[in-house]
């Protein structure tokens, strides 16, 4: 086969994937655009004019309950689990680069809460909680169970991070006396910042959408997602559609925030050497 | 600098290494704490108390044990849950076997096909991005395209392919595992894409130059090289699928059944013990899955 041209076999996989890529934001695209109904037009298309109208009904609460008070929740649950994923991520991370003592184990149950289905997390959190006499809450229960989804994604980023990183820039730190400390803030922390912003992007963003492990274990005041899952059995005007362009948005504001910062990291640590 | 720097370093390296790793033994330790806590408390325990759920409440072991045996008789003897477990078996096998297939070629096309890091990376991120948006919102986007009026059937309608519309596109089995393949490609795409990256290029190289063809290549290089990451793929989509319930309860309509609605059930009618009975053996299924895949790959190799 020649190198240089093309085979029949990327045309055909070039139409799958865009095929794919079609499958994979064609509908968020429809929702979108339908999001912008006009206030008689309904959950599917012809569009009916187009208005404000659904984003508008948003913020009134009798229309969709109190979501107001779910999205600050959400964004302050999502804003604790990111703090503590990347804390608890990146110093685990620095464990796990030497063997210790029950690291095997340690390594196996990150996977298993990987793979452990959410619903048995969720059950049994609410189970124990209720077995210890604490009601469950948005801010201990929820953030936990979140955390266990979280922390494994931050864990492997960290490995992937670590397993390109350069031992001998922090030997050399501590050679010429650093303390541990010192030697990870000035010298480990600023190589691996990249991998850390994206600790941070998973933390955030994988909290703000969490529903189930969330469902059994956020009390009685419901995030965000809880909220939405709750409309979608009652909910019957594009309002829904509203609400859920408005997430999206701000989920790919927060994508692509970081992404431009890790891009900007690699430029400008590029033009340095 | 960084020659001097790193040829300076490299000398004493090993002893100093040495030294060090016996002096504090203790540092891996604590860092690692935080993430054993939280592992102990908010995974370990509560699974625990799942399976002993029962042993709380009643201190004779002999009660406690036909209580347990109880529950799990009566999840077993119920002909509704085997149904229900087989359905949700039935859905994992057909939403692997497809994601399997997509996530094959797609990966397959980002690493072998198209040139350049730079495009593959920005492929790979248009394929995986979706991950970190709400999986309820993408769920709900498919109702506009697949209801009673919606594109699908408008379109087919407008060109003459079909006279009445289709109703087995929404609140269907078929709805429920194009949900399901829609949320769980990129699960798939991820760890394959990641083996087939670091596949040698030389070894594609030598087999084309002894002839073998695009198939060959494919069944006899690529494939055996993709394995873990077809592994791990599967180890998601199987797990993600069987503890679903978001994805039944909203492209089912209400009738469909999962055994995660069926837990959600039990739970909001507080009927504890059969959520938890029916939460072990999803549990024992889960991970009999898992322990026959990991026999077949080492996940540890993609680390």
């Amino acid at each position: 086969m020649n190198r240089d041209k093309r085979g029949l076999s990327f045309y055909l996989l070039a139409a799958l994937f865009a095929a794919f890529v079609l499958f994979l934001y064609g509908p968020i695209a429809t929702i979108v655009i339908l999001s912008f109904q006009g206030p008689n037009g309904g959950l599917t298309f012809p569009m009916n004019g187009f208005s404000f109208h659904w984003f508008h009904a948003l913020f009134q609460a009798q229309m969709v309950g109190n979501f107001g008070a779910s999205i600050t929740r959400s964004l302050i649950l999502a804003f604790m689990v990111m703090v503590a994923n990347v804390v608890i991520s990146v110093a685990a991370g620095m464990a796990f680069r030497r063997r210790f003592t029950g690291s095997t184990v340690l390594f196996y149950l990150v996977i298993a809460s990987l793979i452990v289905p959410s619903i048995l997390v969720s059950l049994g959190i609410g189970l124990l909680f209720s077995q210890i006499g604490i009601d469950p809450a948005w801010y201990s229960s929820a953030f936990g169970a979140q955390l266990t989804w979280t922390m494994p994604f931050g864990l492997l980023i960290m490995f992937a991070v670590f397993n390109r990183f350069n031992k001998s820039w922090e030997e050399a730190a501590r050679d010429l006396g650093a303390s541990p400390w010192r030697s990870f803030r000035e010298v480990v922390l600023p190589i691996i910042l990249p991998g850390v912003i994206g600790i941070a992007l998973f933390g955030f963003s994988l909290s703000y959408d969490e529903y189930p492990r969330t469902m059994m274990t956020a009390g009685d005041s419901n995030t965000l997602p809880l909220e939405i899952f709750a409309m979608t059995a009652n909910v019957t005007t594009p309002v829904i559609y509203a609400l859920g362009t408005l997430t999206t948005a701000f989920s790919a504001c927060i994508i692509i925030v970081a992404m431009t910062t890790m891009a900007v990291i690699r430029r400008r640590r590029l033009a340095k050497l | 600098m960084s020659t001097t720097v790193e040829t300076a370093a490299a000398k004493p390296a090993a002893r100093v290494k040495r030294a060090r790793a016996d002096g504090s033994s203790v540092g891996p330790w604590l860092l690692a704490m935080p993430l054993t806590l939280v592992l102990g408390i908010f995974l370990v325990i509560p699974i625990l108390m799942l399976i002993v759920v029962r042993f709380l409440d009643y201190n004779s072991v002999q009660i406690l044990w036909s209580f347990v045996l109880d529950n799990y008789g009566q999840a077993l003897s119920d002909p509704v849950t085997w149904e229900t477990f087989a359905v949700t078996i039935k859905y994992a096998v057909i939403t692997w076997a497809i994601t399997l297939f997509l996530g094959f070629w797609l990966s397959y096309f980002l690493a072998f096909e198209v040139r350049g890091a730079a495009w593959q990376m920005g492929l790979f991120l248009v394929c995986s991005v979706p991950f970190l948006t709400s999986n309820i919102i993408r769920t709900i986007s498919w109702i506009p395209a697949l209801g009673r009026n919606g594109i699908v059937n408008s379109v087919l309608l407008h060109f003459h392919l079909i006279h009445q519309p289709l109703t087995f596109l929404l609140y269907s089995q078929f709805a429920i595992i194009l949900a399901f393949v829609h949320l769980n490609t990129l699960f798939m795409v991820t760890p394959i894409f990641n083996s087939m990256m670091r596949i040698d290029r030389a070894l594609i190289e030598a087999a084309r130059d002894n002839g073998a063809g695009f198939w060959q290549t494919i069944f006899n290089v690529i494939l055996p090289l993709s394995k873990t990451g077809i592994g791990i793929g599967t180890i998601f989509v199987i797990t993600l699928v069987m503890g679903d319930f978001v994805s039944v309860s909203i492209m089912g309509g209400g009738q469909s059944a999962s055994v995660g609605i069926m837990i959600q059930n039990e739970m909001s009618q507080l009927q504890y013990p059969a959520a938890a009975a029916n939460a072990v053996i999803l549990l024992a299924i889960v991970l009999v899955m898992v322990f026959l895949i990991l026999r077949v790959v080492d996940i540890r190799k993609e680390l």
